[in-house]
């Protein structure tokens, strides 16, 4: 791929990495990554399976300490040694698991780690938060009080989705926040993602549909390999263009299937 | 619930809305969801309590005398000790860790508290608090090497059961047992202290009616908020049963002696732990660290903190317990929290319900789990069968309450209940 012009987001950074590294033993997961998010931005991350999107999610959310690079938040240099510190800067994740307790329950799950009132719970003025929040996800959930455990694959994803929204966070990291999700709830979300690009906060949406790249995401950055493979503002650039830089070709397995798919008479490689 | 009562035009609150949502009222729905519950494996404290009337039919068949009051005062009297330490197993057993060294740790608290005491001539209050703060540095200890050093629990406390033990010995000295005066505040609370018959009343007839304003309040809370909640003749029912109960059964024991001050402490100490895990964020903390650690951090839990709280909460009341054994002897030898302390703690937890595996389990497991031992031992006692039948039959209790553990969690897995 051609194009490794990185594009300056239009207002300043809210978040910014500068060559970022991370190995895990021998495999490098992240080589000298830059990434950039502005305020009312949203920057999609692509790549294969194995590019290193959830590795540089961790990173930012203070799960995995990088290795080299460094991180500047609101103008200021940071770093972000726990996940701790992570939401205390207004950056909250929505991981690629869930990271959500089995035993506990939804309200619980989604206060977890900022109770309402710290020696006298506050479980009523939780439950009827958490009520609010999920209407909001139009979130198909029967009962607050089941363990998460009894939940749907697509249910725990909103209840992890509601919880990123609790603490008023600047930044809103998605680590594939659609992958279990129905079509009512996947609308919602991306709905969710534009009215939050509205409110003015930074947003980083790991994805591998490009329909909801295509639809919601300002930017789109892509890894490959741990690398920075291009990035692209969304408006300027094809579906096709995209899946090349992902998967480092133009003669890919993609669009040989969607080649083969047309009624024009199979290439070479097709058939065989 | 109350929606219900409107039948022609229900008005649902918000927590009702769904509607897949079974919605039964009154009695009937309470049984409903009390059978959905035990049938997807929450057994809850149902086990432990059909296990204890089993066990008390089958010994008051074997020996009249076991029901007695008298005995049962005894019972009661004996469960204290054992029961705190008991209640700081649960502690770590809720984060799915496991401290081997109460034994020891209450054995060396009690040989602390008799020499500064009974030997220095320390008064009581310093020679207690200072026993107490051993137990807080122990437990901090124990969460610093866990923490800094990733040394599994077991190991750990293995060593501290070695560890503490000796340092109980070296403290005794070579006589190796002092006894306490019989005239000192720690036996007289041990032995002699017991609620007034018009007190114990009294303190029941209070603690229903909290029971019933903190039931008010909420279910106040709740429909002004929009949600449903406890109706009216429900929560009279709860208020009555534990006023009957409670009533009865300290009425029984005024029969003999009564109550003694050293079980209402005991009892204090569950309603405060139960305070602490339900209702605080603390609590919260430990049942999310319990259920999945990685998780808890994400969420910017200090999972470190929960951990190192845990094992000083559970060295602590080891170290209480010691005390209150020692006192209840009116002495501290070579053998004190050795024997089966250690086991019967450790199997008075999971008895009562608290899950190995972490993230389940409550105050109430320790009461419930140190009452069906000290059951066994008592009635085995009475029919004169000697410690051999009392740690098999413990044993097998044990064993009983481990496997119904396992079966049940497969059970709730298997029920999306974890
Ligand atoms: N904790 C870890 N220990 C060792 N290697 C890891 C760890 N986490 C990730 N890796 C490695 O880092 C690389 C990137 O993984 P990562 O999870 O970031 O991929 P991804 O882009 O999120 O993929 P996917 O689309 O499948 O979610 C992989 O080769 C993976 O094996
Ligand atoms: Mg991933």
């Amino acid at each position: 791929m051609s194009s490794h012009t990185t594009m300056a987001p239009t207002k300043e950074a809210i978040l910014s990495l500068t060559g970022i590294s991370k190995s895990f033993g021998a495999v490098a997961a992240l080589k000298d990554i830059d990434l950039e998010v502005a305020p009312g931005e949203v920057v999609a991350v692509v790549g294969d399976n194995g590019a290193g999107k959830s590795t540089l999610v961790k990173v930012l959310s203070g799960v995995h300490s990088p290795d080299a690079g460094s991180i500047t938040f609101e103008s200021r240099p940071e770093t972000i040694p726990t996940p701790m510190a992570a939401l205390n800067l207004g950056i909250a994740t929505v991981f690629q698991d869930l990271a959500l307790c089995d035993n506990l329950n939804v309200i619980n799950n989604l206060f977890l780690g900022r109770e309402l009132s710290r020696y006298r719970l506050n479980e009523v003025e939780m439950e009827t938060r958490s009520w609010e929040l999920l209407k909001q996800l139009s979130a198909k959930i029967p009962s607050l009080h089941t363990p998460i455990a009894s939940l749907s694959g697509g249910q725990r994803q909103t209840v992890a989705i509601a919880r990123s929204l609790l603490g008023n966070p600047k930044v809103i990291i998605l680590d594939e926040p659609t992958a279990a999700l129905g079509v009512a709830q996947t609308a919602e979300v991306l709905n969710l993602v534009e009215r939050l690009r509205e409110r003015g906060l930074g947003v980083i949406m790991i994805s591998h549909n490009m329909a909801d790249v295509q639809a919601v995401a300002d930017r789109v950055a892509v890894l490959r390999l741990g690398k920075n493979n291009g990035t692209f503002r969304v408006a300027d650039v094809t579906t096709e263009e995209v899946i090349a830089a992902i998967t480092g070709a133009s003669d890919n397995v993609v669009s040989r299937r969607s080649a083969s798919r047309l009624p024009a008479p199979p290439t070479q490689e097709s058939a065989s | 619930m109350k929606t219900t009562q409107a039948p022609s035009a229900p008005v649902l609150t918000i927590d009702r809305q769904d509607e897949r949502l079974r919605t039964s009222s009154g009695i009937r729905g309470a049984v409903d969801s009390f059978l959905d519950r035990v049938r997807s494996g929450d057994l809850g404290v149902l086990p432990v309590i059909a296990g204890l009337a089993i066990i008390w039919t089958v010994l008051q068949i074997l020996n009249p005398k076991f029901l007695s009051s008298s005995n049962l005062v005894n019972l009661a009297m004996e469960c204290a000790a054992v029961g705190v330490i008991a209640l700081g197993i649960v502690c770590v057993l809720l984060l799915g860790q496991i401290d081997l060294s109460v034994g020891s740790v209450s054995g060396l608290s009690a040989a602390v508290v008799t020499v500064t005491f009974v030997n220095q001539g320390w008064p009581v209050w310093l020679a207690v608090g200072g026993a107490v703060l051993m137990g807080v540095v122990i437990g901090w200890f124990y969460g610093q090497v866990f923490n800094r050093f990733g040394v599994p629990a077991f190991v750990i406390t293995l060593a501290g059961l070695l560890g503490f033990l000796g340092l109980q010995l070296y403290v005794l000295g070579p006589i190796g047992s002092i006894n306490i005066p019989f005239d000192s505040p720690l036996v007289y609370f041990a032995q002699l202290a017991f609620v007034p018959a018009w007190l114990s009343y009294i303190l029941v007839v209070l603690a229903a009616a909290a029971l019933f304003l903190t039931d008010l309040r909420h279910a106040r809370a709740r429909r002004t908020a929009g949600l449903s909640s406890r109706p009216l003749p429900s929560m009279a029912l709860r208020t009555a049963g534990l006023l009957l109960a409670a009533g009865a059964i300290v009425w029984y024991l005024n029969q003999a002696r009564g109550v003694g001050w050293m079980f209402v402490f005991f009892l204090a100490l569950v309603l405060a732990l139960n305070y602490a895990l339900t209702r605080t964020k603390w609590g919260r903390s430990m049942f999310a660290v319990g259920g999945n650690a990685e998780a808890a951090r994400r969420a910017g839990i200090n999972v470190r903190a929960v951990y190192t709280s845990a094992f000083v909460a559970c060295t602590t009341l080891a170290a209480v317990g010691g005390i209150l054994a020692a006192s209840r002897l009116a002495a501290a030898n070579q053998g004190s929290g050795g024997g089966d302390v250690n086991l019967n703690a450790i199997a008075a937890a999971v008895i009562g319900g608290t899950s190995l595996f972490g993230g389940r389990g409550s105050a109430f497991a320790a009461l419930l789990g140190i009452i069906v031992i000290q059951s066994i031992s008592s009635g085995l006692t009475l029919l004169s069968l000697d410690s051999s039948f009392r740690f098999m039959v413990t044993g097998a209790v044990l064993l009983l309450a481990v496997t119904l553990d396992s079966v049940s969690r497969r059970s709730r897995s298997s029920h999306g209940r974890a």
